[in-house]
């Protein structure tokens, strides 16, 4: 399962976090793991699910190959046997993660997975009392036993050992060397986990062990997310995730390093923080754990190295309508050799307002994970009033150019967002021909004004909820952020001014080339007439060039800068959604604790039946906590991650544009020493 | 107090230095100024070969003032109203610094210690600059009158240069002030006045015509390029926030972000520098020379003036003549008042035409001169900020 995980592209939100989640709790808290159990559940559908039953299959498999990776490959018969006698449940959690690693290192070492298994296999079946999922646990086992050595070389044909791997699952090696392309269409064998999990690394979509529930979901799953791959499309999704999975190997051979020193037994836990879970999240639940930011620096060096083939561009804005119903409409162009979309290069007409809606439909569904969601363009009535009654003004036409690059960038770092990329409304806003018109972004409707009041209540409880901040890490952030983005203001104001005077040494350039061109005409001695004149010329290309540099000073330098503090802001966002989470585990622990206070009154007060009902409460409550801790838990995580993930983004960013615009400046400075080399003759031809 | 040494800059500070023969009997420069509130002190250099000093070489210091009571003792010389006084040097303006010490001063305790320090490096190069810029027209006025072969032998000159104690010239009191204020009034209606005798010479028919559009475009387009070199410097001080700014924001960061930002800063420092050295070179070589020419003619008009006076009186002394023939008595007082006139008005015509010819050749040089000059330095740094470019750019690309 965890292969699959590793192999799948950026793991759909919804599917992704939830795992995170369990792999949270289990780790923290053995007692949880049945309400990890329930929580693969929530993998399929977008928010979690707690009621569900833990399920068997999944705890069972995990121990036996756990335990192995660990050990070294000569402890392994005994370890399994230990495992195979002991009751599946109790060390469930731990193989389930224990795989992961397993796969990795067997992903590496597919070659030689063939000579180990027979034995292995052999082995399990016998001791394990014939149950299947057992018997799936040993062939990984084989696997993993080779993995150790294996485990840190790089990741070259990830694909091929992976599917083979899966194969190797099912028992049937010899299908799986052979079926890969076919996995997907496999129904599900008297192990049922196995192979969905494998048939899901196909297709790229992350399906959970859950499969085993509702196959159906799996199924209908992958044809969502994944599109008939062709051959072309293949191969360069599967580059896509090789980047991604040789992120995870490091990663687990961080984590296996690490274990190593700690107690077996922790081991055993650590490693259970991280079962099927995509490759980011594990590193971050370790992390959460043990291990903390060492990991998260490694993630993310790596998790630069993932690029996304995907060509933006927001062109032609054009004027539909006239008087006040009037709107821009854009182009926009996407490129791109991603297998999710269906043609490599696609075009459709957006209005300012459906780029608005995007960013409502993301909001509401990814804010509350913590993601950072990247704010688009703010609304401005004046410009878009100037744009609608004005004709051919200068200033209505900069205020349209500049919302086009405003909007372009907004839309290529969504997609830069591995999760948002997957969105299906992200897909559809790319892709579809028409979109239901947005409704709720005017700024003057009704649910515009909803919006405010919405904002106001926000800010009210924020001011309430005191948090006692916990975690270090996210003390000094929040901090940080706060900080930058005040200084990211005061460097926007100068910025500001600095197009401001540019413009104005632009427009006294200008005065001042006619002046002298004049005074030129003036002038009775012909050479030096003639050299003011050209002087005038000189004067009057240099305040072409300051025009431009102001433009420059603008767009590549002042707007990155208003992007950033646009987006620091929504970085705060993120972390008021933390701190609601936060909130809401702390009300329900309350409630427990009331709860659990009437019950202890009724006990006293001998009154049985009522007692019943109190203690169904309690049950409700705490699994309520359970879940609100989890969110929290899985929130911090996400921001976390969030936050790295956007700091890299941002100097990335930050150094593409400022070395951009130094070129601009170095441009016209190269221009400049032209033209004046080009007047000096000139003056030295006055006699 | 600030004392400067313009050794590094004395090539610089002739630039203006109009078409001074090269002549090493009488070399004149201002080698070190003091400034103390608002007066300035001059150290003035001499270095002569002529008998009638006594020394030397040797040195004076001078006021500002002092220099104003030469020129008007220079002017108020009958001898010399056929020439063109060199233009006194205007009053050093040290208000822009000053206003800004003023603000550095209040805003101590509300700026960090960056802004301080960036707030204070501007106050430094722009009082720098005024300084600079005082210094040179102060000395172009000396020059002027050293090259000029009447003026050297100007006895107040003479006085100026050889007095080796203060002259503490006596201010000018409210009254002489106001008559002064007076005469120019009376000079700018005398000047419509005989805007309607009719000229005599074609040269200086033409010459007039031309002085008074010239003096209006050269105006302007003094005022233009003021505008211009103030806003250039804007954008140099912008840069210097920007980097302040820059360095705020690295200075509590710790990602890979500090690195670049802190490349950024240091690169926009160094753009500032090259930008303000473009703002002042562009003030020194270019705006001075405008302004300096309309000062100079205005003392071309000046002159112009002297003479269509001289014409005027020399008309009107005419008709008294015809008067006093007609009426037959003090006809020969009013021949020789005529004869005077004349003689006064054709000497004026042909000093003056001399002096104006020459003022032409003295301009054409010096415009050739500064515009080189300018167009030289215009490209060392842009040549500069490119390398500078360049190199930051290569570096923040391998990091």
């Amino acid at each position: 399962m965890a292969a699959s995980s590793e192999r799948s592209p950026p793991p759909f939100p919804d599917l992704e976090e939830p795992e995170l989640l369990e792999d949270r709790d289990e780790g923290a808290d053995a007692c949880h793991r049945r309400s990890t159990g329930t929580s693969i559940s929530e993998m399929d559908s977008p928010s979690p699910d707690t009621s569900r039953p833990p399920k068997d299959i999944f705890n069972e498999p995990p121990e036996d190959i756990f335990s192995d990776p660990l050990s070294n490959i000569n402890s392994e018969p005994q370890k399994k046997v230990d495992a195979k006698i002991s009751s599946p449940s109790s060390d469930e959690a731990v193989d389930l993660f224990s795989e992961p690693l397993d796969d990795d290192s067997e992903v590496m070492s597919s070659p030689e997975v063939q000579n180990p298994m027979p034995d292995l296999l052999s082995e399990p079946k016998s001791g394990v009392l014939g149950e299947p999922p057992v018997q799936k646990n040993a062939a990984r086992q084989q696997d993993v036993f080779e993995e150790p050595p294996k485990g840190s070389s790089k990741s070259s044909s990830v694909k091929k050992a992976a599917s083979a791997e899966m194969l190797g699952d099912d028992d049937e090696e010899e299908d799986l060397f052979k079926e890969p392309p076919k996995v997907v269409t496999r129904k599900p064998q008297p192990s049922g986990p196995p192979v969905d999990v494998f048939t899901e690394v196909k297709s790229d979509v992350k399906v959970k062990p859950q499969v085993k529930d509702d196959p159906t979901d799996l199924f209908s799953e992958e044809a969502l997310t994944a599109p008939a791959p062709k051959p072309s499309a293949n191969s360069s999704s599967s580059s896509r995730t090789n980047g991604v999975h040789s992120e995870e190997q490091d990663l687990f051979s961080e984590a296996t390093v690490e274990l190593s020193l700690d107690s077996p037994r922790n081991d055993r836990k650590k490693d259970a923080v991280k079962p099927s879970v995509s490759a980011p999240a594990a590193p971050e639940a370790s992390s959460s754990s043990k291990a903390p930011s060492k990991t998260l620096e490694e993630l993310e060096e790596e998790e630069s190295e993932d690029k996304f083939d995907l060509n933006i561009s927001v062109t032609n804005p054009e004027k539909v309508g006239d008087g006040m119903n009037a709107y821009m409409a854009y182009k926009v162009s996407t490129q791109t050799s991603l297998t999710m979309f269906r043609s490599k290069t696609f075009t459709v007409r957006r209005r300012f307002s459906d780029f608005l809606g995007l960013f409502e439909k993301l909001s509401e569904k990814h804010s509350q994970n913590g993601y950072i969601i990247p704010p688009p363009p703010e609304k401005s009535i004046l410009g878009m009033t100037k744009v609608k009654v004005g004709k051919e003004d200068p200033s209505s036409a900069e205020f349209v150019e500049r919302r086009r690059a405003a909007l372009e960038r907004y839309l290529q770092r969504v997609v830069c967002h591995p999760s948002l990329l997957q969105d299906p409304d992200v897909r559809e806003f790319l892709e579809k021909e028409e979109l239901p018109r947005a409704v709720s972004t005017q700024a003057l409707s009704g649910a515009g004004f909803l919006k405010m009041l919405n904002k106001a209540t926000d800010a009210v409880s924020k001011m309430t909820i005191k948090m006692n901040e916990q975690d270090v890490w996210f003390d000094e952030k929040i901090q940080d952020v706060e900080n930058e983005e005040q200084h990211l203001r005061k460097l926007h104001v100068m910025v500001e001014s600095l197009v401001n005077h540019r413009k104005e040494l632009s427009g006294n350039t200008a005065v001042f080339a006619k002046s002298v061109a004049m005074l030129g005409s003036s002038e009775d001695n012909t050479a030096l007439s003639r050299a003011l004149s050209q002087l005038a010329e000189v004067e009057d290309r240099i305040e072409q060039l300051h025009q431009e540099q102001a433009s420059n000073d603008f767009f590549t330098f002042s707007e990155l800068l208003a992007d950033y503090i646009r987006l620091l802001g929504a970085v705060r966002g993120c972390f008021d959604q933390r701190m609601k989470a936060w909130q809401r585990w702390q009300d329900a622990e309350n409630m427990l604790q009331k709860k659990r206070e009437t019950e202890a009154k009724l006990l006293w007060a001998n009154k049985p039946d009522k007692l019943q009902q109190a203690k169904d409460e309690i049950a409700e409550w705490e699994a309520k906590v359970t879940q609100y801790e989890r969110d929290f838990e899985r929130i911090s995580a996400t921001v976390r991650k969030e936050v790295i993930r956007f700091d890299k983004e941002k100097a990335r960013d930050f150094k593409r544009q400022i070395i951009k615009y130094l070129e601009s400046v170095l441009h016209s400075q190269q221009q400049m020493i032209k033209y004046w080399e080009a007047f000096l003759p000139e003056a030295k031809a006055i006699a | 107090m600030t004392s400067i040494s313009e050794d590094s800059d004395k090539e610089k500070v002739r630039s203006v230095s109009v078409d001074l023969n090269n002549d090493a009997s009488l070399v004149i420069d201002i080698p070190d100024a003091l400034c103390e509130r608002d007066k300035v002190k001059f150290t003035i250099h001499i270095k002569t070969t002529l008998s009638s000093f006594q020394k030397s070489e040797f040195s004076v210091p001078r006021q500002h003032e002092d220099f104003i009571w030469l020129h008007d003792t220079i002017v108020e010389t009958e001898e010399y109203a056929g020439l063109i006084i060199p233009p006194a040097p205007p009053k050093p303006d040290f208000e822009g610094p000053r206003e800004k010490m003023h603000k550095l001063g209040e805003g101590e305790s509300s700026m960090t210690k960056e802004e301080y320090a960036k707030m204070k490096q501007e106050l430094e190069a722009e009082y720098l600059a005024v300084f600079k810029k005082t210094v040179q027209v102060h000395e172009v006025f000396l020059q002027r009158l050293s090259s000029h072969p009447m003026f050297r032998k100007d006895r107040n000159f003479q006085i100026f240069l050889e007095y080796d104690q203060d002259l503490t010239v006596r201010r000018k009191n409210a009254k002489e002030m106001f008559g002064g204020f007076f005469k120019n009034m009376v000079k700018s209606a005398d000047e419509v006045l005989i805007s309607g005798v009719k000229e005599v010479d074609e040269f200086f028919e033409q010459e007039k015509i031309f002085l008074l559009d010239y003096s209006s475009k050269i105006k302007d387009a003094t005022a233009k390029a003021e505008k211009m070199t103030r806003s250039h410097k804007n954008v140099a001080d912008d840069y210097n926030h920007i980097s302040g700014a820059m360095n705020s924001i690295a200075a509590d960061n710790n990602t890979a972000f500090k690195k670049h930002l802190e490349k950024c800063a240091e690169v926009f420092e160094k753009l500032r520098k090259l930008e303000d050295r473009v703002a002042s070179d562009q003030e020194l070589k270019l705006t001075e020379l405008l302004r300096y020419y309309t000062r100079d003619i205005q003392a071309a008009k000046d002159l112009l003036y002297r003479r269509a006076r001289a014409l005027a009186d020399y008309e009107n002394s005419n008709k008294t003549l015809d008067k006093a023939r007609l009426k037959g008595k003090d006809i020969a007082q009013a021949e020789e008042n005529q004869k005077q006139c004349l003689r006064k008005f054709d000497k004026l015509s042909e000093s003056g035409k001399k002096e104006l010819t020459s003022f032409k050749a003295r301009r054409v040089v010096a415009f050739r001169k500064n515009l080189i000059e300018m167009t030289e330095l215009e490209i060392k740094h842009a040549k500069n900020s490119m390398s500078l470019l360049q190199g930051s750019i290569e570096i923040l690309n391998s990091n």
